[in-house]
C-alpha cells in the first residue's frame, strides 16, 4: 500500500477510468496518460446556463478532468436561487451568475480555467459556439434550448449521400428538472434526434381563456390572472407590468384578493400570485444534482470514450419511489433543424432582398427579419447597425452571384419566428439549388472529363 | 417578505411550510465525508436541515482534491471531517454544523448508543460488516438509516427502516374523488335542483360536468337495475347519451363530461392498495401503536359504518367549465361532506385512543384532517434488515434478474459490490486498487463472485467476465460525477423520509452509469 501516498495525484480516481483498458467502452477509447492530458488541455466545453443545473455542471466537469470551461448566462443572482445554486451566497445577490459561478469553482479547483460570459445566448456570434467540443445545456426554457440546438445543428454538413460529415458534428448534452423530476439527454446531430425532432416532449403551457378570467372565474389562479392580464392594463394605461417589481406584484395580489372575495373564491395568497404570474417552476438541489451528474458523465464518456454512452434520453422521477428510464427516441428524418436542410429552388436572378422576403412567406419557415450567412461571410445582417450598413448594398445583388455562382449550397439564416404565439429567435439551415445553374456545371464537367 | 422564507421559496412550493419545519428539526449524521457523503449533505444543507454532524477519521490527501469539491489545497493533511464541515457551513448559516474526527467503523463498534440522538444516519462507503452492525443499532434505536456508496461507474443507495408510513404521498396522477357514480344525498339533491333541459343556452353551457354526470349516471342506473356501464358497448352508449344532451357544438362542459366519463366507469368503494393497508396486522391497534395505525383503525371503522364502504371524501374538485356560482356551490357541497367525514373519523380516533389507554387528544386535528384528505393515497414502505437480505436474499429474484436483459448488469453490479467487500476482507485492498496486480485481482474477484453466489444458493448463474473486468478497472475509485449522482439520489430520499411526503424508494437502487440502465432491486 506504500505507493498510494507517495505519487498520489489529484487525478487518483479518474486515472482508473482513463488510463486502464476495458471491455465495456466506446470503440474509440484509447486509454493512457495522453488521453487524460488531452482532456485537460484540448477539450473545451461550453456550459449554457449558470443556474441550478449550471452550478452543478461546472463543479462536476471541473472535477471530471476538464480544465477549459466557459459558461454563458444572462441572469443576475436572486435570493430564491440560494436553496440550490450552491456557488452563490447571500452577499452575491444582484451579481451576474456566470461570473460568480466561474470564480467560485476556480477558487476551489486549482488548475481549472472558466471563462464567464454575462450575456444572452443570441448575443454571441454563431462561430463562438463552433469552438467547443461539446455544448452542455442547463436551461429552463424551451426557446433557449431550441436556439442552441439550431446553432449546433447548423454546423452539421451532409455528404452527397446525405450522411453526416463527422467533423461537422457538434454534440450536445441537455438536462432539465422540475421538482422531483428531470431528464438528461445526448444529442448527436445527424445521428440521434435533435431537440426539435422531439419538441412534442415539451408541450406548450396551458393558458386560461380570457372569457373565463373576465366572466366566470372559479379558481384563485383565475382571479390572479384577471388582475395580471386584464385589470392591470385597464388601470395603468401604457405602463408595462414588471414581474420583478414587488410593488407591481403586490398590486396584482391585492386586486386578485378583491376579485376572489367578490366571487366567493378561496385560496389567493401572495406566494400563489408570484407562482402564477411568473410561472414559477419548483426546484430543489437534489434533483439538479442528479441530472447534472448524469449530464457530466455523458460528457466525459462522449469525449473520452471511457464507457458506453446514453442512447439517448434518460428520465428521472422521484415522486413515487424511484423511476429511472432510458428511452431511445428516433430522429425525424424530415426535421427542419438537423436534417440535410430545407430545400429551396431559386432562379439565379433572385436578389438577396427578394430571398429574405420569400423566407417570411415560406409556409415551413415563416421567418421574419432574416440575417443571411454563407459559409464564413455575412451576406446581410439586421444588426448591429455597423454591420447592417456594411452589408446593405448586397440586398440588391443576385444571391447566386453573392454565393460564388455555385449551383447548390448550404446557407444559414437567423431571424424571428413565432412559437405558441410568442416571438422566438431561430436559426435555419437551407439548401439552395439554383435553377438552370446545374446544366452549366454538368457541361463544364463533361468537358473536363 | 422575510429573507429566510424567500431563500426557500422554490422548495416550499413542493413540500410546504410543514415539510420545511420537519427538515429544520432534523438532525443528520454523516458517516464518511468523501465525495458521496459530501454531495449528499450539500443538498440537504442547502435545503435547510436543522443540524449536521460529519464523522470521518481520515486526513485530506492530494487525491481527494480531484474528486471532492468540499476540500481544497489548503486542506491537505488536515482532518477531512473538519474541512468538509467548514465548507458545508458556508452554504447555509441556518444549519448547525459539527464534526467528529473518528472512523465510523470504530464508533459503530465502540459506542452504538451514540447514534440514537439523530433523526437519520447517512452512511456512506461502508463495508458489509459495518452496514450490518449499524443497521441493527438504528433499528433498535428507531433512527432512520440510509446507505450510499459510489464505486467506479456503479454504486448503490439503500434505505433501511422498519416501517415508513406516508400520509401525503402526493402522486402525480390519481383519480379525483368526485363520487360521480356513488353520490351522497346532498350531492344528489343539488344535482336534482338543476334541469339539464333548461332553455337558456348560456346556463346550459355553464353547467359543471359533475352535475351532468351525476344526473346521467342516475338515469343510466335506473334503467340498468343499479349497474354502471361496464362493457365497451355500454360505455359507448353512455357517452352517446352525453353527446345527445348537447345543444350546441361549442359546449366545453359536455366535452369535459365525455372526457371524464371514465371516472364514472371506475369501481365504487376503496382501492386495492388501501384495502391491503386495512388488512395489515398493524391495524389491530394496541397501546404502543403509532398514530398512523390508530388512524387506519379509525378509517376501517368509518368505512364499515357511516362511510358506507367509501373512504372519507377528499373534498376538493378540479377546475371545470362552469358558472362561478354553480362551481362555488359545488365546492361547498364537497367541502361540507369532507368536513363531516373528518368529524366522524376524529370521533373514532378519540375513542380508539381512549380504548388503548392513550390521551384521546394526543393526535392533532391537523394530522387527522390531512389523513382524511389523503386516505385513498396512504402508503407503507417496509425494508428488510440488511443482514436478512445479505444472508437470505430472494434467490428467485436474483436468478431472474441475472438472466434478464434489462436487469442483468444492475444485478451483476449488486453481486460485485458485495464481492469486492469479501475480496477486501481477504486481501486488505480492493480489486484493482493498485497497479500491477490486475490479472491476479480479476481471477481472485471471479472466485469471490462464485463463492458468494454459491453461498446465496445461486449455483449455475454467474456474472459476465466483462463486468468482473470492469469492476477491477474501477479499482474502488470514487468518481466525483458518480458520487454527485448517488449523493443526489440519497439526499432526495432523505428529504422524503424526513418530510414524510412523497414515497421513498423500496429496494436497493443500483446505479449503472455504463449505459444509464439503473435499477431498483427488491431482494
Amino acid at each position: 500500500m506504500a505507493e498510494s501516498t507517495v505519487h498520489q495525484s489529484r487525478s487518483r480516481d479518474l486515472d482508473k477510468l482513463l488510463l486502464r483498458p476495458g471491455n465495456l467502452v466506446a470503440p474509440t477509447f484509447e486509454p493512457g496518460a495522453q488521453l487524460r492530458d488531452d482532456l485537460q488541455e484540448y477539450a473545451r466545453i461550453l456550459v449554457i446556463g449558470a443556474g441550478g443545473l449550471g452550478c452543478e455542471l461546472l463543479k462536476d466537469l471541473a472535477l471530471s478532468g476538464f480544465k477549459n470551461l466557459e459558461v454563458i448566462d444572462m441572469d443576475r443572482i436572486e435570493v430564491t436561487n440560494l436553496n440550490r445554486q450552491f456557488l452563490f451566497r447571500l452577499e452575491d445577490v444582484g451579481k451576474p451568475k456566470a461570473e460568480v459561478a466561474a470564480r467560485r469553482v476556480m477558487e476551489r479547483v486549482s488548475g481549472v480555467n472558466i471563462v464567464p460570459h454575462f450575456c444572452r445566448i443570441e448575443d454571441k456570434d454563431i462561430d463562438f459556439y463552433r469552438d467547443f467540443i461539446i455544448i452542455v445545456l442547463g436551461l429552463d426554457s424551451v426557446e433557449a434550448r431550441s436556439y442552441i440546438n439550431a446553432v449546433a445543428c447548423g454546423f452539421l454538413e451532409y455528404d452527397s449521400d446525405d450522411k453526416p460529415i463527422e467533423e461537422t458534428v457538434k454534440p450536445m448534452v441537455d438536462g432539465g428538472t422540475e421538482g422531483f423530476k428531470g431528464h438528461a439527454r445526448v444529442i448527436i446531430p445527424g445521428s440521434t434526434p435533435c431537440f426539435e425532432c422531439t419538441i412534442w416532449l415539451f408541450p406548450p403551457q396551458v393558458k386560461f381563456p380570457l372569457c373565463t378570467l373576465a366572466e366566470t372565474p372559479r379558481t384563485a389562479a383565475h382571479c390572479i390572472e384577471y388582475a395580471h392580464l386584464i385589470k392591470w392594463d385597464e388601470v395603468h394605461s401604457g405602463k408595462t407590468f414588471d414581474p420583478d417589481d414587488p410593488e407591481h406584484m403586490k398590486w396584482v395580489y391585492t386586486e386578485a384578493v378583491k376579485r376572489a372575495e367578490l366571487f366567493g373564491i378561496q385560496g389567493v395568497t401572495y406566494s400563489l400570485t408570484q407562482g402564477v404570474v411568473k410561472n414559477i417552476i419548483p426546484a430543489i438541489a437534489s434533483t439538479n444534482a442528479i441530472v447534472s451528474a448524469a449530464c457530466t458523465l455523458e460528457t466525459l464518456k462522449l469525449v473520452s470514450g471511457c464507457s458506453k454512452t446514453l442512447s439517448n434520453y434518460l428520465t428521472y422521477n422521484g415522486v413515487e419511489g424511484l423511476h429511472i428510464k432510458v428511452t431511445e427516441f428516433v430522429k425525424d428524418k424530415d426535421c427542419l433543424v438537423c436534417g440535410p436542410g430545407v430545400l429551396l429552388e431559386l432562379d439565379t436572378s433572385v436578389t438577396l432582398q427578394k430571398f429574405i422576403d420569400m423566407l417570411e412567406e415560406h409556409p415551413k419557415l415563416l421567418l421574419s427579419k432574416a440575417s443571411v450567412r454563407h459559409q464564413a461571410t455575412n451576406l446581410y445582417m439586421q444588426a448591429p447597425q455597423v454591420l447592417e450598413e456594411m452589408t446593405r448594398s448586397n440586398l440588391n445583388l443576385p444571391l447566386f452571384e453573392l454565393m460564388g455562382k455555385v449551383p447548390r449550397d448550404i446557407i444559414h439564416v437567423t431571424g424571428t419566428t413565432s412559437r405558441d404565439g410568442k416571438k422566438a429567435s431561430c436559426l435555419r439551415k437551407l439548401c439552395l439549388v439554383f435553377k438552370g445553374a446545374d446544366a452549366v456545371t454538368d457541361q463544364d464537367m463533361a468537358v473536363g472529363a | 417578505m422575510a429573507e429566510p422564507k424567500a431563500k426557500y421559496d422554490r422548495q416550499l412550493r413542493i413540500w410546504g411550510e410543514h415539510g420545511q419545519a420537519a427538515l429544520e428539526k432534523a438532525t443528520i449524521c454523516l458517516l464518511n465525508c468523501g465525495p458521496t457523503g459530501s454531495e449528499t449533505l450539500k443538498n440537504l444543507v442547502l435545503g435547510g436541515v436543522g443540524s449536521i454532524t460529519v464523522i470521518d477519521g481520515s486526513k485530506v490527501e492530494p487525491g481527494d482534491l480531484g474528486n471532492n469539491f468540499m476540500v481544497d489545497e489548503s486542506c491537505v493533511g488536515q482532518s477531512k471531517a473538519k474541512c468538509v464541515c467548514t465548507f458545508l457551513q458556508e452554504l447555509n448559516d441556518a444549519v448547525k454544523a459539527k464534526f467528529i474526527e473518528e472512523y465510523p467503523e470504530a464508533l459503530i463498534g465502540s459506542n452504538p448508543s451514540f447514534f440514537s440522538q439523530f433523526t437519520i444516519i447517512v452512511a456512506t462507503q461502508l463495508a458489509e460488516d459495518s452496514m450490518i452492525k449499524l443497521d441493527k443499532i438504528c433499528r433498535e434505536a428507531n433512527v432512520l438509516l440510509i446507505f450510499a456508496r459510489s464505486y467506479g461507474l456503479t454504486g448503490f443507495v439503500r434505505i433501511s427502516v422498519k416501517e415508513h408510513a406516508v400520509i401525503e404521498s402526493k402522486p402525480d396522477h390519481f383519480l379525483d374523488d368526485l363520487r360521480l357514480n356513488n353520490p351522497w344525498p346532498e350531492l344528489k339533491r343539488f344535482a336534482e335542483t338543476i334541469d339539464l333541459n333548461m332553455t337558456d343556452p348560456v346556463a346550459h353551457k355553464h353547467t359543471p360536468y359533475v352535475v351532468i354526470l351525476v344526473k346521467i349516471v342516475e338515469e343510466w342506473t335506473k334503467a340498468h337495475s343499479g349497474a354502471l356501464p361496464s362493457t365497451r358497448d355500454e360505455k359507448k352508449e353512455f357517452k352517446d347519451l352525453l353527446k345527445a344532451g348537447m345543444v350546441a357544438m361549442d359546449e366545453d362542459n359536455y366535452k369535459e363530461a365525455i372526457e371524464a366519463s371514465f371516472k364514472v366507469f371506475a369501481s365504487r368503494g376503496i382501492n386495492s392498495d388501501l384495502l391491503r393497508i386495512m388488512h395489515d396486522s398493524c391495524s389491530e391497534v394496541e397501546s404502543n401503536s403509532s398514530d398512523f395505525w390508530v388512524m387506519v383503525a379509525a378509517l376501517k371503522e368509518f368505512i364499515a359504518n357511516e362511510g358506507g364502504e367509501e373512504a372519507p371524501l377528499e373534498g376538493s374538485i378540479p377546475d371545470m367549465t362552469s358558472s362561478t356560482e354553480l362551481y362555488v356551490s359545488l365546492q361547498k357541497i364537497y367541502q361540507a361532506k369532507a368536513e363531516a367525514d373528518f368529524l366522524a373519523i376524529q370521533q373514532r380516533v378519540k375513542s380508539i385512543l381512549k380504548r388503548i389507554g392513550r390521551d384521546p387528544d394526543s393526535i392533532s386535528k391537523e394530522m387527522i384532517k390531512s389523513f382524511c384528505k389523503n386516505a385513498r393515497k396512504l402508503k407503507i414502505c417496509r425494508y428488510r434488515p440488511i443482514e436478512d437480505e445479505f444472508n437470505n436474499p430472494s434467490v428467485a429474484e436474483l436468478q431472474k434478474n441475472l438472466t434478464d436483459e434489462e436487469y442483468s448488469v444492475a444485478m451483476g453490479f449488486y453481486i460485485l459490490l458485495r464481492a469486492v467487500d469479501r475480496f477486501a476482507a481477504n486481501y486488505n485492498s480492493f480489486p484493482g486498487q493498485f497497479e500491477g496486480e490486475m490479472d491476479e485481482d480479476i481471477s481472485r474477484l471471479k472466485t469471490a463472485v462464485v463463492g458468494l453466489l454459491s453461498d446465496l444458493g445461486c449455483n449455475g448463474t454467474t456474472v459476465t467476465e466483462d463486468l468482473i473486468n470492469e469492476m477491477c478497472r474501477f479499482g474502488a475509485s470514487e468518481l466525483h460525477a458518480v458520487a454527485a449522482f448517488i449523493g443526489g439520489i440519497a439526499s432526495q430520499e432523505v428529504i422524503k423520509l424526513i418530510t414524510k411526503q412523497f414515497v421513498p424508494m423500496v429496494g436497493t437502487f443500483i446505479f449503472n452509469s455504463i449505459d444509464q440502465r439503473s435499477q431498483l432491486l427488491v431482494l
